[in-house]
């Protein structure tokens, strides 16, 4: 089955007076129809920049600069805005980390979910686009729907708030949703549900879902395949089983590793020592090599790339499958 | 709460220190450093006016009324040159310019001083006692900004009267209540800081704390409004002197020199108003620019 | 909302008592009441009727309290000049500066919010750098001085427009302006632009820093992922959220334009309110003087209070309970 999202070597690159800061440098990863990937990794490496990316929203001063993004056959990174218009919240969705700043204060609920369906349904009569709108609030779970689509942001939770944004990505029926950091602003009682929900409303309406975040306890519970960025790049991706039990990438070893619940009681956490590199200074060859433990002379010449190693698992190692020396 | 925090680090280079960072920042603008190029100019001309200036329009002796009305440029028996003509008595224009600048910034910078000595003080107390004290000046200043000032000047000269000292008595109460306000803002945003919870544990007298360590800090804003209130002060002045109900004769700011000079213009002797009012406009405009390249620099909003 | 109207109504109340209080006590107190409020041509026994009338050799506290009732009863004494009471002369005016300070408003709203927003959609733009010199020259330039100019260029050298007076009035659905002529408008625009510019300045400002800032904000960025149209975005979104602040600062500002007409009506010798206490300050006649006072406040007071109202209309964050 052909993937509905092909992304081929991203290039997104942002020019400011300090430098020209790579924030997404060689991303390559797939999405098929109906699937969860997850896209993790820490601030900094550049996962939330590829999503607005898909979506063409890049702010200035960042562009574009190279790849491709494949999206049902056509490269959304040489579209007009006129064709990203018509994309956005029609076949491609966005869900954002905050609720409470991505709703407008002054506008009602009712207002703002309304014109997404209009503006990719200019025909629509208002009382059924806001019949649609109370029937998806009704399907996130919200009760009473007719009376609190009324109401203004500001008088909903926080979850509620973030049930209303996932309610607005489904509206138009996308074959894809992407969610940035979707439950990070969210109490942890809440992240739960509305994790559940999310999982939920794709598996029934088959919608691909790519979740953007740091949280690894999230996509371990809801993602079929997980890529793992770091500075810029993919350095890992795969099944999720298969990665989590068992990665490849010394990044990913690291990351599992330091996960407090891998670790036994009473023993120190593990940390990967070192820090990200600054994207306006990336070293030549492989971006982890100060912060690696199996660091060869290859890694500091060339930038790996990704090896295929077999079930579906590609890693930008040159050392892969080695073990660390002690 | 930004999606893009992820794609910009810290810029590497450290920041210089105190001086020389103000400095390059200021100059980041070039309009700004011209502006304060061209007001430095206007402090140097108003300072020694009595020293530069061609002639002294306030001589009568020197003043023939045969001169007057003389277009810019013209010359009158004496070889004198006008450069800027002469007005209905006579006078040179240029030189009276030049000492209705000294007026006009003299007025304008002293009222603007013991407003900020009396506003700031307010402010610095109010923020530092919190309390009743706090919400009753701040009424009082509330209330005061929400009138224009142009009006509450109008009605200060009003009942007691015209003359400079009248005329500075309503210009400072008509600025203080800003650096009241402005004071206030930082003080408050300062007290709360640790350091003054700190100097009130070593049992430092409340007059130090205010002094010493909290007055420094709110030094930059009230630079800011100091000098927007001082453009603001000028041009107040002047219209008052304008509307004739300023400054006196005796003491002829630029306001009084337009003033004097509307009538001519229906004939066409437009240089005797409208050139005092170039001056003025460079001296407030000057001043504005200079102020708003301040604002941007201590605008901790706008910091990259 | 209707305990924060009446709160809001009741600390109005205050002011105006309290501003009645400093109107009183700078008339009464500095300087002699009998030079402030009789005549200096009227003889003793007209200044002894004038002293019993009103109260002049009363303790203070019965005089404030005549002054109060006075005030309400509309009788605020007599024009030396003019012979009327002041308060009718006053009110005779009011039209006249109440029309020229909308229609600066209608033009510094109308040409200031557009050109605001443009600029800060495009910050960096030559049209938008040149719309920013310019309200910092309309900023910085004394009224008086560009009523001189627009006089200078418009009126005596391209002679496009007269340069004193009101024009003709007409009069529609019961209104009598000089908007409704031609010959009204043309005497009407030099001084409404000039009354404007500062304004426009402010609200240029204004409605640019909002921009910038709102352009900003997620939500903006949200209503464009949802495939909204960039016309729709700026248009409610956008302009939605920069109302509030300039909306609350043009109604305090109106009254800064009726304080303002009194220089503009002087350079254009535009028959308002504003003409009329100049004159009267240079003239020395108080009674006028005094009644301006409580005019203005009482206009200043209610001014207000309609903006807090109105604003808490405009965000409903303020207006429903329980917003954080």
């Amino acid at each position: 089955m052909k993937p509905i999202l092909q992304i081929e070597n991203l290039q997104t690159h942002f020019f400011t007076k300090a430098g020209v800061v790579k924030a997404v440098d060689g991303v390559s990863f797939d999405i098929n129809a109906g699937e969860v990937v997850g896209l993790v990794g820490e601030s900094g490496s550049g996962k939330s920049i590829t999503g607005f990316s898909v979506m063409g929203l890049v702010d200035a001063p960042g562009k574009i600069v190279g790849g491709r993004i494949m999206f049902q056959g056509e490269d959304i990174a040489a579209m007009s805005p006129q064709q990203l218009q018509s994309l956005r919240g029609n076949r491609i969705s966005m869900i954002f980390q905050d609720p409470m700043m991505t709703l407008n204060p002054v506008l009602r609920v009712e207002t703002q979910m309304v014109e997404a369906i209009k503006a990719h349904d200019s025909m629509i009569s208002k009382s059924e686009a806001r019949a649609r709108a109370r029937d998806a609030l009704g399907l996130v779970g919200i009760s009473a729907p007719e009376e609190r689509m009324r109401a203004y942001p500001h008088q909903f939770s926080g979850g509620m708030r973030q049930r209303v944004s996932i309610a607005i990505a489904m509206l138009n029926r996308p074959d894809l949703i992407i969610a940035d950091e979707p439950t990070t602003a969210l109490d942890v009682t809440i992240q739960g549900q509305v994790i559940h929900e999310m999982q939920r409303l794709c598996e029934a309406t088959k919608t691909a879902l790519l979740c953007i975040t740091h949280d690894l306890a999230v996509v371990a519970g809801i993602a079929d395949r997980i890529c793992v960025m770091y500075a810029g790049r993919v350095v890992e991706q795969g099944p999720i089983a298969s990665t989590i039990s068992q990665p490849l990438h010394p990044y990913t070893r690291g990351l599992m590793g330091s996960v407090p619940s891998q670790n036994r009681r009473g023993q120190p956490l593990q940390q990967i020592d070192g820090m990200v590199p600054s994207l306006l200074n990336l070293p030549s060859g492989c971006a982890f090599q100060n912060r690696c433990a199996m660091v060869s002379d290859k890694c500091l010449s060339e930038i790996p790339e990704p090896i295929d190693v077999g079930e579906q698992r590609l890693v930008r190692c040159v050392n892969v499958g080695q073990e660390p020396a002690s | 709460m930004s999606n893009v925090t992820d794609a910009k680090p810290q810029a590497t280079a450290v920041p210089a220190s105190g001086l020389k960072k103000f400095w390059a920042d200021f100059s980041e603008s070039r309009l700004a450093l011209f502006a304060l190029a061209v007001f430095s100019t206007i402090l140097f001309i108003a300072l020694f006016a009595p020293w530069i200036s061609p002639t002294n329009p306030y001589d009568l002796g020197s003043v023939d009324i045969m001169n007057s009305r003389l277009p810019p440029g013209s010359e009158d028996f004496a070889g004198n040159v006008y450069w800027l003509g002469t007005d209905g008595a006579g006078r040179d224009m240029l030189s009276s310019i030049f000492y209705g600048l000294r007026v006009s910034l003299g007025v304008g910078a002293f009222s603007g001083i013991v407003a900020m000595a009396i506003g700031a003080t307010i402010g610095l107390a109010a923020a530092y006692f919190g309390g009743r004290l706090e919400t009753i000046i701040m009424r009082i200043v509330d209330i005061q900004l929400s009138f224009p000032s142009i009006l509450m000047a109008l009605i200060i000269l009003a009942i007691f009267g015209k003359g400079v000292d009248k005329t500075i008595i309503a210009l400072v109460l008509v600025q203080w209540a800003y650096y009241a306000r402005t004071a206030r803002a930082s003080a408050l945003v300062e007290k709360n800081k640790e350091y003054v919870e700190a100097a009130q544990c070593l049992a430092l007298s409340d007059r130090r704390i205010i002094l010493s360590h909290i007055m420094p800090n709110c030094l930059a804003p009230m630079i800011v409004v100091g000098t927007l209130q001082t453009a603001h002060a000028i041009s107040l002045e002047a219209t008052l002197s304008f509307l004739g109900l300023g400054l006196p004769i005796t003491e002829p700011s630029l306001g009084l020199l337009i003033g004097n000079g509307f009538e001519y213009m229906y004939t066409g002797d437009f240089w005797i108003s409208i050139f005092p009012g170039v001056a003025l406009l460079i001296t407030i405009v000057s001043i504005n620019l200079v102020g708003d390249q301040l604002r941007d620099i201590f605008n901790p909003r706008l910091q990259k | 909302m209707t305990a924060f109207i009446l709160r809001r109504s009741l600390q109005s109340l205050i002011v105006l008592f309290v501003m009645s209080l400093l109107v009183f006590g700078g008339v009464n107190m500095v300087g002699d009441p009998v030079d402030m409020l009789i005549s200096p041509e009227a003889d003793q026994m007209e200044i002894d009727r004038v002293i019993r009338d009103l109260g002049l050799d009363r303790p203070v506290t019965e005089q404030y309290w005549y002054f109060l009732v006075n005030a309400f009863k509309g009788e605020l004494g007599r024009s030396f000049i003019f012979g009327e009471p002041a308060l009718k002369l006053i009110i005779q005016r009011m039209p006249a500066t109440m029309e020229l300070a909308l229609f600066s408003l209608l033009l510094a709203v109308v040409f200031g919010i557009p050109l605001g927003v443009y600029a800060g959609l495009k910050p960096e733009g030559k049209l938008s750098r040149t719309i920013m010199a310019g309200s910092i020259l309309g900023f910085s330039m004394p009224t008086f001085w560009v009523g001189i100019l627009l006089i200078m260029f418009f009126s005596v050298n391209l002679g496009w427009f007269p340069s004193t007076g009101r024009g003709e009035t007409a009069t529609y659905f019961g209104m009598t302006s000089s908007i409704f002529t031609a010959d009204g408008l043309s005497h009407l625009f030099l001084p409404a632009f000039n009354l404007a510019l500062f304004k426009l300045s402010s609200v240029i400002r204004l409605a640019r820093a909002g921009t910038r800032e709102v352009i900003l904000q997620d939500y903006i960025k949200f209503a464009r992922a949802k495939g909204v149209q960039e016309s729709r975005v700026i248009r409610v979104h956008l302009l939605k959220n920069i109302m509030i602040p300039i909306v609350t600062v043009i109604g305090l500002e109106f009254g800064s334009l009726i304080a303002f007409s009194t220089v503009t009506e002087t350079v254009f010798a535009w028959p308002g309110m504003g003409k009329l206490i100049i004159d009267s300050i240079y003239n020395l006649d108080r009674p006028i003087i005094v009644a301006y006072l409580m005019i203005i406040v009482l206009i200043f007071v209610t001014l207000n209070l309609v903006v807090d109202i109105l604003y808490s209309f405009l965000d409903p964050r303020v207006r429903i309970k329980g917003a954080k």
